[in-house]
């Protein structure tokens, strides 16, 4: 079953003059339990697609399908129980005045959820924080452990499809290899399904099962991750992408 | 090899409530004619060490060093005027973010302008013409609109490579890059790249390029120091980093992704205390 359809998505900002169309008729499919990630230079569109699926870009057509349910532009509830997101910068997706326990509690509490205490120890856990960083607030996390929480705030309302826009493009190597084994183990562990955007194709072939490679807002390119590993790419967009990150 | 830029026991401290905190702590190194990396995670020093050589760190931060010699001349004995005469003309800093570097409120051509006609005494057309020529050779289309643009107009890599032309344009003699690509593409970063390796290797410069990402600096650097804790931890050529022995230069390889050689788990740094009470390694020739 295919937990994420994307039919001819088109997203596009402004009007006449100055519209922009920043994603133009993407069609792609992940798969539930897969992994999929979008590779490509900055402005190609791979965070647009992102922020149209959540909501975040208003304007779009096109069909997004979730776990079988078409997507409509306003969104019910229970999507976002579904469908959750870890931004790029830690450091600018936390509240800087609350803790860690109010970041999580809070999106529990928006969430329904009643045993909030528990749940927060629980994410906590999860994320490998521990108790000790739940009274803590961002600034007195580093770049690694505040991801965490990032993380930790995604995983509240039990999604199954969550998107990474960039997870650890804003974190050291040594952090970053924490981070992605530590959303390796979270995709065993839940049976998540993610879809990710990176301009790391090393990253990539890391986490995802397949990939699509953008340009100017359109996919020129989806392959297997094998594909990648083993430089088969067809598209010479996509092979001089390779070519520059090997 | 001639030494350009020769740096003694370098200390970089910063007063704090809780005591005297050390960024970066007796590093020595020099500077030839080459591509020097210094590559660390962040909080190493790396960048305190990039500016402490221009002496931009702003008080209470503390910079001493036994010397710091540019052709022979001690840069710590200069006046702080005489230092605005070596800032920019004689060695020149590319700084990490191209959104807080430039000015918003002044045209980009204005302040390239301005970069120019600073150093050099050039009629406005000629300072224009010239400014445009530096636009190119940093592989911009359209100068002539991004002349007349404000900087929230520009795309980070656009931002950078408008900060290199900058930098350049006074004809300096060491050029410190401090992470000019971590904001770039892998595609514009190749471009970038060339851009500065050219213009290093044709006007003979020195360039000390900080960074976190290895395989770039292995890939475009001549010689590596690898920072860890305010000290070197290593020295080595930059073709033999994959051949680095210091733990710590294994573990940050180890960590990283690899697409020729996929593994289920990546490796994660086990960080050895016994590594920041280490003394430093001379980076010297």
């Amino acid at each position: 079953m295919n937990m994420l359809e994307i039919n001819g998505l088109n997203v596009w900002f402004g009007t006449a003059r100055d519209r922009v169309d920043a994603v133009k008729g993407a069609t792609f499919d992940v798969a539930k339990g897969q992994s999929f990630g979008l590779v490509g230079e900055s402005g190609s569109g791979k965070s647009t697609i992102l922020r149209a699926i959540t909501g975040l870009a208003p304007t779009w057509s096109g069909s997004i399908k979730v776990a079988g349910e078409t997507v409509e532009h306003k969104r019910h509830k229970s999507f976002f129980k579904t469908v959750q997101m870890v931004f790029q910068d830690p450091y600018a997706s936390l509240h800087p005045r609350h803790s860690v326990d109010q970041v999580l509690g809070e999106t529990l509490h928006l969430h329904g959820f009643k045993d909030i205490d528990n749940r927060v120890v629980k994410l906590l856990d999860d994320v490998g924080l521990g108790q000790k960083f739940r009274f803590r607030y961002p600034h007195q996390l580093s770049g690694g452990q505040r991801q965490r929480v990032a993380i930790a705030r995604a995983l509240a309302p039990e999604p199954t499809l969550l998107l990474l826009d960039e997870p650890t493009s804003a974190l050291d190597v040594s952090v970053q290899a924490e981070i992605l084994n530590l959303l390796a183990d979270l995709r065993a562990e839940h049976g998540l399904t993610y879809l990710m955007v990176s301009h790391d194709l090393s990253v990539v072939g890391h986490m995802c099962d397949r990939l699509a490679v953008m340009k100017d807002g359109e996919i020129v390119e989806i392959m297997d991750v094998a594909a990648l590993q083993g430089m088969q790419a067809k598209h010479p967009y996509s092979r001089q992408l390779l070519e520059a990150s090997v | 090899m001639e030494k350009l830029l020769d740096v003694e026991n370098l200390w970089v401290k910063f007063p704090s409530r809780q005591g005297v905190f050390d960024a970066v702590r007796g590093v020595s190194f020099s500077l030839g004619r080459e591509r020097l990396g210094i590559v660390g995670e962040s909080g190493s020093g790396k960048s305190m060490t990039g500016r402490a050589i221009l002496r931009l760190i702003r008080s209470p931060g503390i910079v001493e060093a036994d010397h710091i010699k540019l052709d022979g001349v001690n840069l710590l004995a200069k006046t702080e005027k005489e230092m605005r005469a070596v800032r920019g003309q004689r060695i020149s800093m590319v700084m990490q973010d191209p959104k807080f570097s430039l000015n918003p409120v002044t045209t980009i051509g204005d302040q390239i302008i301005e970069a120019y006609r600073l150093h050099n005494k050039a009629s406005k057309a000629d300072a224009y013409a010239k400014s445009i020529e530096m636009l190119e050779a940093v592989s911009i289309r359209d100068p002539e609109r991004v002349m007349r643009a404000y900087p929230h107009e520009m795309s980070g890599g656009m931002g950078q490579r408008i900060m290199i032309a900058m930098m350049l344009i006074p004809n300096p003699e060491i050029l410190i890059a401090d992470e000019p690509t971590s904001a770039l593409d892998v595609s514009v970063q190749r471009q970038v790249l060339d851009i500065m390796d050219k213009l290093v290797k044709e006007r003979g410069m020195g360039l000390i390029f900080i960074s976190h990402d290895l395989n770039l600096v292995a890939d475009f650097c001549d010689r590596v120091l690898i920072m860890y804790a305010g000290r070197i931890v290593e020295v080595c050529e930059a073709d033999k980093l994959h051949e680095a022995k210091h733990p710590y230069t294994r573990g940050l390889l180890n960590s990283l992704p690899r697409l020729d050689a996929p593994r289920d788990r990546l490796e994660v740094l086990q960080r050895d205390p016994a590594w920041s009470t280490a003394p430093s390694v001379s980076g010297q020739i």
